[in-house]
């Protein structure tokens, strides 16, 4: 039997964890004093050891990451956090630094000592001003008495965290669109290589690395590589956030081990779905990853089962949605997301999720044609791989998977111009055309160019 | 236009970055601050301020949602209509919003107080539907509980969000995310709590309230799909092959049902021995794993990809 764990929200509970006296009271800021005492190799091992894995989306091995960053340049090492949490269904970064701000500033100081690192900017979501708040006194206090700074608690050590708001772009969660994005620059990915390691923030050796990443790092310092591999499975050891929403009775972020059934932390943590509703489809790890149907419940959470289900853990974001709910109108909502979060840089995902939605607002609307699902599974192979970066990959997911998995309901919108019964509406898909979605004529083929492209009509 | 007061400020945020270009994101914050919206004036002033045209800075400001190029109300409403919240109803809720207050997404209202836009994923998805004033948010609101609380907020008599304190107007709020702190005098340290309460207005979601009990996950299949699984499990029949093998052929993606049992149907209480998902000893992915263990990030030529999450 799974037992849920209690490591990074260890402190949760405790009402002043985000000041630093209640921070200290618990127990903190011991791993960093340790860290200060082990040779920057030794930690940066330690983490290797630890098996940890970016807990972002990709689940990059941590310590493997760490290893590509060169010592012997002559310029400094930067260590950027990527707080801009905008997966759709994600919410752990938000609240790890709401409630415990200082345990990812502990995490962040001893990442950096091991990394050799000067200097290190927390790259916020700008939506996140509550967060922010609690990271900007967070940081202030810990300035104060000597935890950032010159001289970190005596040692001979120097690092300094600037906090960064960010304004509101998707795309800057990739993390070369986040480092344009910190240079003052439109927030469109660079390609690779080179990797951020070798060339990142000013052309500097560079690591990025998850909130949630990070503050994993004092716990493994704090109480070993043995204690922290006891938790989770062989390749994707340790505890997880799972941040559960939709149709459930109680959503919420819940921490259990990697490797936990989905079943185990939807019926034991967020009481089972909501009464009346069962579970249809979900995703398991935000709206980029492929759905999962109720026949996946079981899967266990960590990086190869989900993968070998079909889909992808991403950043553990599960978004449980019942019989009584739309797929097509979903994927729809998401398809509208990516079409609005498109940097623009690359032509597929430019193009192709824009006219994704006009298909899918198409066959929602009942005006839908035998040939659209074809489309669409073009459309989707024509940007999937071709795209410049992971979104225009992420954007296809949902249509796939709701092909693969409920086609049904795509034919019988589009014979019947009508949902299937039992399904309920949520008042449709918010299209106010005074914003991102103009309505134009239904077909495509006669559509004017998209507003604002240079193009001035398709054909 | 920045004061002299602000210009100052605007300078110290400049040389907080080792490279001066680094501060254009939190100087059009405090522009937006100081003038309501991205002025032209602004921006030739970020241009001058950081060395760059004024096109630099207006491809910048035009890429991200929170710059505005038309001036703000006094405050920002914001509706997530991202799916987590749409299935709690926050179409309605931003329908409803809408009507009270008589314009569109991104549009201001004649008086000059509320901007209305609806936003995508707020992040905050166990509290939804979610209503953001001034980026504070307020969780589980249904459209009745967002009118009433748009209505307290015009009449200056704004409740304290679930976290954070009563919103003090979008421009205050600007002059925090330009990394300025607050405001003297506008939005302290607020409150914290842990769950939206009744008295701000949070709702239960439809179907769910006091003595209900919850029912858990019960797997359920479209005709559709329940027609491929038995085509499916037919094949293994007939061709009397190991289900693992026909698994292995199709290849994990198409994993489509997570047994080595033709007529097993998932239930209560999690997978059984010899399930695929299961781990247990003789999980044969344990083997794999072993194999891959070492060769799977050494062999390659080049560095495997670091990538984050998009």
């Amino acid at each position: 039997m799974v037992e849920p764990v209690n490591v990074l929200t260890q402190r949760w509970d405790i009402p002043d964890a985000h000041t630093l006296e209640g921070y200290l009271d618990s127990g903190g800021y011991a791993a960093l004093r340790s860290a200060l005492d082990t040779a920057p190799a030794d930690l940066l091992q330690m983490v290797k050891d630890s098996g940890l894995r970016g807990r972002g989306g990709a689940g990059f091995p941590t310590g493997v990451k760490w290893g590509f960053v060169p010592q012997d340049t002559g310029k400094p090492v930067y260590l950027v956090i990527n707080a801009d949490e905008g997966e759709p269904g994600t919410f752990k970064d938000r609240e790890l630094m709401e409630r415990d701000p200082h345990q990812l500033l502990e995490g962040m100081a001893i990442s950096a000592r091991a990394l050799s690192s000067p200097r290190a900017f927390i790259f916020l979501r700008g939506e996140y001003l509550w967060p922010g708040i609690r990271l900007e006194e967070a940081i202030a206090e810990a300035y104060q008495q000597g935890y950032l700074g010159k001289g970190i608690l005596g040692a001979e050590f120097d690092f300094d965290v600037t906090l960064h708001y960010a304004a509101g772009a998707y795309i800057c969660g990739e993390e070369t669109a986040l480092l344009d994005a910190l240079e003052g620059r439109r927030g469109q990915p660079r390609l690779r290589p080179p990797f951020p390691a070798v060339a990142g923030l000013y052309a500097c050796p560079t690591v990025v690395n998850n909130v949630e990443t990070i503050a994993n790092v004092p716990h493994i310092v704090e109480r070993g590589v043995d204690w922290y591999r006891s938790m989770g499975t062989e390749k994707s050891p340790g505890p997880k956030l799972f941040c559960v929403s939709g149709e459930v009775v109680r959503p919420g972020n819940y921490e259990w081990p990697l490797g936990t059934p989905a079943r185990t932390i939807v019926d034991e943590s967020c009481g089972g779905m909501l009464p009346g509703r069962q579970l249809k489809f979900w995703a398991p790890g935000g709206s980029s990853t492929p759905l999962l149907t109720a026949e996946h419940i079981d899967v266990p959470m960590d990086y190869e089962a989900v993968a070998e289900a079909g889909s992808l853990l991403g950043t553990t974001a599960m978004m449980m949605y019942s019989h009584k709910t739309s797929v097509v109108e979903a994927v729809l909502n998401w398809t509208r997301f990516y079409e609005h979060e498109s940097c623009g840089k690359c032509t597929p995902c430019r193009e192709g999720v824009f006219w994704l939605a006009q298909v899918l607002q198409r066959i929602l609307d009942g005006g839908g044609r035998d040939e659209d699902l074809q489309t669409l599974d073009d459309v989707c192979d024509n940007i999937f791989g071709r795209a410049f970066c992971a979104l225009g990959d992420g954007a296809t997911s949902p249509i796939k998977s709701s092909l693969k998995y409920f086609r049904d309901e795509y034919t019988h919108l589009i014979e019947h111009g009508r949902q299937p019964d039992g399904i309920e509406a949520h008042a449709g898909v918010v299209t106010d055309n005074s914003g991102r979605h103009r309505p134009g004529p239904a077909d495509p083929t006669t559509a004017p160019g998209r507003p604002g492209s240079t193009k001035a009509a398709a054909t | 236009m920045l004061s002299a007061e602000l210009r100052q400020r605007a300078e110290e945020i400049v040389g907080r970055y080792p490279v001066a270009r680094s501060a254009l994101l939190p100087l059009l914050h405090l522009v937006q601050h100081a003038d309501g919206y991205l002025s032209d004036d602004g921006v030739a002033e970020c241009a001058e301020l950081l060395d760059l045209t004024m096109a630099e800075v207006g491809a910048v400001a035009t890429f991200y949602t929170m710059y505005k190029r038309e001036p703000l109300g006094e405050h920002l409403v914001s509706v997530c209509t991202n799916f987590s919240c749409a299935v709690r109803g926050a179409n309605e809720v931003y329908a409803r919003l809408s009507e009270t207050l008589g314009v569109g997404h991104n549009q201001t209202t004649a008086d000059g107080a509320f901007t209305l836009e609806h936003a995508e994923c707020l992040g905050n998805c166990e509290g939804a539907p979610v209503v953001s004033v001034d980026y504070l948010n307020y969780e589980c609101l249904d459209a009745d509980a967002a009118e009433r609380l748009v209505g307290r907020v015009a009449s200056g008599d704004a409740p304290a969000p679930t976290r954070g304190f009563v919103p003090p107007g979008v421009r205050a709020v600007q002059h925090r995310l330009a990394g300025l702190g607050p405001v003297p005098g506008s939005g302290g340290p607020g409150v914290a709590s842990d769950q939206a309460r009744a008295a701000d207005g949070a709702v239960p979601v439809r179907d769910f309230g006091p003595g209900v009990e919850p029912v858990t996950v019960e797997p359920t299949f479209l005709p559709g799909h329940a027609a491929e699984r038995e085509e499916a499990k037919a094949a293994v029949r007939d061709q009397g092959q190991d289900p693992d093998a026909v698994e292995e052929a199709a290849g994990p993606q198409a994993r489509e049902f997570p047994t080595t049992d033709p007529d097993w149907e998932p239930s209560r209480g999690g997978s059984r021995d010899g399930s695929p998902h299961d781990h247990g000893d003789d999980d044969p992915r344990q083997e794999d794993q072993a194999d891959d263990a070492g060769g799977e990030h050494g062999g390659s030529g080049r560095p495997p990809e670091p990538e984050e999450e998009v």
